[in-house]
């Protein structure tokens, strides 16, 4: 089973590296890891999907949380959250396909980056499902390159698991 | 005031109280050391890093402070690794200070240079490369706090050249504050009710018990707890000392090398209370029939420890001393029954026993290292079958007596553990019983312990052989040797050598003399026991197999 962990962590060195080293010499599966800054400078916010049981998420998740440059580690998979992935991709596409690709394009809300002699170059943003979608349809045409963000997510409504409601540890 | 990155290092480490520094100076240190020439912290000038790392654990696990080490970049931190590395297993309080080239040839493969924190990350509580001179303070304050609170660990702190050599105005650092770490937790009211009535109402229960306690300082309770409810008590092996070796509740130490009433009782037990410890393979045997009867608490302070290895009926997370206080003030009373009589039989029918045969035999030497300084000695070991055979043959009763290298099992601790055990604890007897193949590790502490006249007694266990190897050889390996036989130096003249007193003992009437005769000195002794070669430890639970399954 997947589960979607968002992880707050102090913007320092070496932080992505603790994390990552983490997953990888205890044997943890990353299926997929987004990180970038969030609304306090200081702090960054991971999106990780980990793949794996119950005990074993159990164990990531306190294992994270002995991180001291982790703040804070909330599973939530079982929660209302949106969540979204960015892809990019570049297909072939002589004169002829144009036409049928953009309609796929307009399909998946997707729009035409770039454009090349031989090649179109979309960017698409959605949930999973859609982007495996989105994905497939242009197999056909022959996918040269593709690249995906990992998923990012938040929690629905007036819930947050932000970097706000968090005590200091004072010495 | 102005100044230096070495002299605010060494302002701010005397700040926490530290009195010793185990240490080996190199090029990117230089500005440390400069700062330390006039400092009132006390350096040791070790032989070896690694030696001073497991110095300075020896010294910590001696004493419960944090101790301290230094070292140069590239080499001199990476001699550090074993001993960080040893502490990280074991929870011990330990912070290892590293020179790192000057940050302007940071990453350029430099003269000694090496990545240290990021060769350290999987064996350090966390780490530091500090890369603005105020800092140094801060994370000195940091580094301290983290490595003594909580579960106790290693951090490492790497400073670059040209920052401990840069000058600034001093300026005290402000609170700190570490978002993310929350080292204080105590379990709710409902766990803590849970527990008291599985303890209520088991019938055979047992205590098993681990370093956590040690760390916790929690021997009173343990003590309280155990005699409250009638629960025996076994430890593991840095549980040593946790709970007195020779109360009639004690089952001594269990698992592999364990004892055959300590692992019945794990076995036949209803409830197992653990208490910080961390169900390592080699206390659990096969782990799906560890404790198959038993429901479980687990008490820890470390929450990613519950349920990593076994599955948990009450988990409660939280400093082992302050839980149980909570705990016992929900308990009355037990009166003995058919189980305290069980433990009572098991006792009396498995003693931990060896057969004399006119030779000098290991465990004699043991029990008489146990005889001669009552019991009241620090007891270091390197690794392998002397390290069983102490747990086995000298009889702990107090808390902080016995170092050894548990989780890690590094050959080498034993020596350079023991001069910091004496430094920490300088009117103790210290001994390190070692083996002949472990003392070679770091041989090269005589040198540190002769030049500070810091006495020392080790007992080298000498058969010849790296002995636990040779064991698992005879018994699972076709009795095929390979690679285990030792040709050794003339220890007694290596001692005398080294400046120390070297004695040789052949004969089992022997030992007793010679014993004496290293007690009276005020100097480091080596003595060489020449004991029976092929002697094996038992009981011995085969691994991969049930502690029920001993063999011998
Ligand atoms: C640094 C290190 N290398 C290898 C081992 C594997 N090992 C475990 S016990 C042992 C033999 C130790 O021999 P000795 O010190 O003579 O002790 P004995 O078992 O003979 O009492 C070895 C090689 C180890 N624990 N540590
Ligand atoms: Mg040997």
């Amino acid at each position: 089973m997947y589960h979607t962990l968002t992880v707050l962590v102090a913007n320092s060195p070496g932080v992505l590296y603790r994390v990552v080293g983490l997953f990888s010499r205890r044997g943890f599966n990353i299926d997929s890891l987004a990180v970038g800054q969030t609304e306090n400078e200081n702090v960054s916010r991971m999106t990780i999907v980990v793949e794996g049981d119950a005990l074993i998420l159990e164990q990531v998740t306190k294992q994270l949380r002995k991180l001291i440059d982790v703040i804070k580690v909330s599973n939530i998979t079982a929660e209302e959250f949106v969540a979204r992935e960015l892809v990019l991709a570049k297909v072939t596409a002589n004169p002829a396909q144009r036409g049928e690709i953009m309609q796929i394009a307009d399909i998946f809300r997707a729009r035409i980056v770039d454009l090349g002699r031989r090649t179109l170059t979309l960017e698409c943003t959605g949930d999973e499902a859609k982007i495996k979608a989105f994905e497939e349809s242009l197999r056909p045409y022959g996918i040269k390159e593709l690249v995906r963000t990992g998923k990012i997510a938040l929690l629905r409504g007036s819930k947050y698991a932000g970097v706000n409601n968090i005590k200091e540890e004072a010495l | 005031m102005r100044k230096s990155g070495g002299e605010i290092l060494i302002d701010s480490i005397l700040k926490e109280g530290v009195d010793t520094i185990f240490g080996y100076p190199g090029g990117a240190v230089l500005p440390i050391y400069d700062a330390l020439y006039e400092s009132n912290i006390r350096h040791i000038l070790t032989r070896h890093e690694q030696g001073a790392a497991h110095a300075a654990d020896g010294y910590a696990r001696a004493s419960g402070r944090p101790g301290v080490c230094l070292a140069t970049s590239g080499p001199g931190a990476t001699n550090l690794v074993t001993g960080i590395a040893n502490a990280y297993m074991d929870s011990v309080p330990l912070v290892a200070f590293t020179g790192q080239v000057a940050t302007s040839v940071l990453g350029k493969d430099s003269f000694q240079e090496a990545d240290i924190t990021g060769i350290t990350m999987p064996i350090t509580k966390h780490s530091y490369l500090v890369k603005d001179i105020r800092d140094i303070a801060r994370v000195v304050k940091e580094a301290f706090y983290i490595a003594t609170t909580g579960r106790p660990g290693p951090v490492l702190v790497d400073i670059p050249k040209d920052i401990s050599g840069a000058r600034v105005d001093y300026e005290n650092p402000g609170p700190v504050s570490l978002r993310g770490y929350r080292p204080e937790q105590l379990p709710s009211s409902r766990r803590l009710k849970e527990a008291a009535d599985l303890m209520a109402a088991a019938k055979r229960p047992v205590i098993y018990a681990g370093g956590g306690v040690v760390s916790s300082g929690a021997y009173r309770e343990l003590l309280h707890l155990a005699e409250l409810i009638l629960a025996p008590v076994t430890t593991t092996l840095m549980g040593l000392g946790c709970f007195p070796g020779d109360h009639p509740l004690s089952l001594g130490m269990l698992g592999m090398h364990g004892s055959r009433y300590a692992n019945y009782a794990i076995c036949e037990c209803d409830l197992l209370i653990a208490l910080g410890v961390r169900f390592d393979d080699r206390v659990t045997g096969k782990i799906a029939e560890f404790a198959p009867r038993a429901k479980i608490i687990h008490l820890d302070i470390d929450a990613a420890e519950i349920g990593k290895n076994v599955r948990v009926d009450v988990p409660l997370v939280g400093d082992v001393k302050e839980v149980i206080n909570l705990l016992v003030s929900n308990l009355k009373a037990k009166l003995p029954g058919a189980w305290q009589e069980q433990i009572y039989l098991w006792k009396k029918e498995f003693p931990v026993y060896y057969e004399e045969n006119g030779h000098l035999k290991p465990q004699q030497v043991i029990q008489e290292i146990y005889n001669i300084t009552k019991g009241k000695a620090i007891i270091t070991t390197e690794v392998g079958q002397h390290q069983m055979w102490t747990t086995q043959y000298y009889n702990f009763t107090r808390p902080r007596s016995f170092i050894s290298s548990g989780g890690l099992g590094t050959m080498g601790f034993g020596l350079p553990a023991a001069i910091g055990a004496q430094v920490a604890c300088p009117e103790a007897v210290v001994f390190n019983i070692a083996g002949d193949g472990s003392i070679q590790m770091n041989i090269q502490e005589l040198a540190t312990a002769d030049n500070y006249n810091i006495p020392v007694k080790i007992a080298i266990i000498n058969n010849g052989y790296l002995g636990m190897v040779r064991q698992w050889q005879e018994f699972f390996y076709n009795r095929r040797y390979s690679f285990t036989e030792l040709v050794n130096p003339d220890f007694v003249k290596l001692a005398e050598a080294y400046g120390a007193v070297g004695i040789r003992v052949t004969r089992p009437k022997e030992v007793t003399v010679a014993l004496k005769k290293a007690m009276a000195v005020e100097k480091p002794v080596v003595i060489d026991f020449v004991v029976e070669r092929e002697e094996n430890v038992l009981p011995m639970v085969p691994p991969g197999e049930a502690l029920g399954k001993m063999l011998g």
